[in-house]
């Protein structure tokens, strides 16, 4: 990917900490960050709110053709989580053996490199989840 | 008194054994094991480094001290493995803590002492109330050129201290550091892998500094080892922190607690920060310790510590002892070992 650096920048708050959004008026939360809330439309009042940081494994696959950037990974797994608040978030599973991942295994968030822009461009670190 | 308010340690989950190094080399595996006193090494995988060790480290010291992250007034990394040259690992840390903007932070490099070196910076601000929290981290992925003696020993892990004045866990009664210009070890700008100069390392480096150290931190406070119920020294192998020990005086008791590496490897930076960790998971209010850092180039830095009663309460210790996280690990080969540590050209 070549001049990513806006891209990752601008993720990095909810890369870094699962920082989504919440509509203080329907109470819903969402996960990446939403700038209006597509239950209330114009009633609706988004503001910013730390995504809890466990949750269950609700479906996950493995990816052996990996896209680029992610060719030396392989295998690895990929997953899509339930926090605890119900809301759903696609992650790379690491640190977990084959064994542990199983449909409702607990998972928690980490702090892991994404990718990065070859030798000498910006890294993008963010969130993956384990198996715990 | 200022002190420690929280602290947390992180190890990688891959180990690679002694063993299995020696036997890609055609070298005896026991006997450098055995000379090293190291078993494994803690190995970063493909998608980790320093920055990711500190994040780990410093949110689980966050935690225990049940603090606002917006109250860290600075904060600062100490590693010489830094993901980028030229960009600070503090500031991402800072925004994956939520500690950003009001706060001042920057990334120290001293060899394995740089995190120490943070330690000392965040008491001298927290205590002119400069700062009400200080977070000093040391990280590392320590790299060894291939089939050099220090590619058996360099591990990974991080550690974190949160330092203030309320709540501590352990006061920092006193610190006290000694420093030459002793070219023991070195990576150049731009150089891959560190060179050291072999058994120099040891009397005039490594015994110089940490002896000197801990003995000058006796006399300023009138102490002697027979007053500590611990003491870690930094541990770039399993035998010198037992040599510097014994030569004390310290019964190797008192050190079993926070030597880690024999387990771990040489986690740099972080090393003598994990063992005062593990060290932190079990004493007792009133107890006290002895840390005493050092970095190559070179020096130490020697710190009393008396724990309080406020470690005794809920949620002040991680969750998970450093002795039994390092438990959780996964073996694996030479192969997998240069993979994930990207020595394989191409990568």
């Amino acid at each position: 990917m070549k001049n990513a650096t806006p891209l990752i920048w601008r993720n990095s708050a909810d890369r870094y900490n699962l920082l989504g959004s919440h509509c203080a008026t329907c109470g819903t939360d969402y996960f990446p960050e939403r700038v209006v809330c597509p239950k209330c439309r114009r009633k609706g009042k988004i503001e910013p709110k730390q995504m809890p940081p466990e949750g269950k494994i609700y479906s996950f696959t493995q990816v052996h053709a990996a896209p680029t950037g992610f060719e030396h990974e392989t295998p690895y797994y990929i997953a899509i989580i339930e926090l605890a608040n119900g809301v759903k978030v696609l992650t790379q599973l690491v640190d977990s053996p084959d064994e542990k991942i199983k449909i409702g295994a607990t998972a928690r968030m980490c702090f892991r490199r994404v990718f990065e822009e070859g030798d000498e461009g910006i890294i993008a670190y963010g969130f993956k989840f384990k198996v715990v | 008194m200022v002190g420690i308010v929280g602290y947390g340690a992180y190890v990688p989950r891959m180990r690679v054994k002694v063993a299995e190094i020696a036997r890609v080399w055609g070298k005896d595996g026991g006997r450098i094991g055995e000379g090293l006193g190291i078993n494994e090494k803690a190995v970063a995988s493909f998608d980790e480094d320093s920055c990711t060790f500190a994040v780990e480290a410093s949110r689980t010291a966050v935690k225990c001290a049940g603090i606002n992250p917006q109250e860290i007034g600075a904060l600062f990394v100490g590693s010489e493995s830094k993901p980028y040259a030229v960009k600070p690992t503090a500031t991402m840390v800072a925004e994956a803590l939520g500690a950003t903007p009001n706060l001042t932070a920057a990334d120290l490099e001293f060899a394995c002492k740089a995190g120490t070196a943070g330690v000392q910076a965040c008491m001298g601000m927290v205590s002119s109330g400069m700062i009400k929290y200080g977070l000093a981290v040391g990280s590392d992925t320590a790299q060894g050129r291939p089939n050099d003696a220090l590619e058996y020993s360099a591990g990974g892990g991080g550690a974190a201290l949160l330092i203030g004045k309320e709540k501590t866990i352990a006061e920092i009664d006193a610190t006290y550091s000694f420093t030459t210009d002793t070219p023991d070890f070195w990576r150049r700008q731009h150089a891959e892998f560190p060179r050291h100069a072999g058994r120099f390392t040891a009397e005039p480096a490594y015994f110089k500094h940490v002896l000197s150290a801990a003995k000058g931190l006796f006399e300023r406070t009138g102490t002697e080892p027979k007053d500590y119920d611990y003491a870690v020294f930094h541990q770039p192998n399993g035998k010198f922190p037992l040599r510097a020990a014994k030569t004390l005086g310290f019964e190797e008791k008192k050190i079993k607690q926070g030597l880690i590496t024999p387990f771990i490897g040489n986690t740099y930076s972080a090393a003598a920060m994990i063992g005062l960790s593990s060290v932190l998971d079990v004493a007792k209010p009133g107890q006290k310790i002895l840390v005493v850092s050092y970095g190559s180039g070179a020096g130490s830095d020697a710190f009393k510590l008396t724990v309080t009663n406020e470690i005794e309460k809920t949620g002040r210790r991680p969750c998970v002892p450093v002795l039994k996280a390092i438990e959780d690990k996964t073996y694996i080969d030479y192969s997998a070992y240069i993979k994930h540590r990207r020595k394989i050209k191409s990568l």
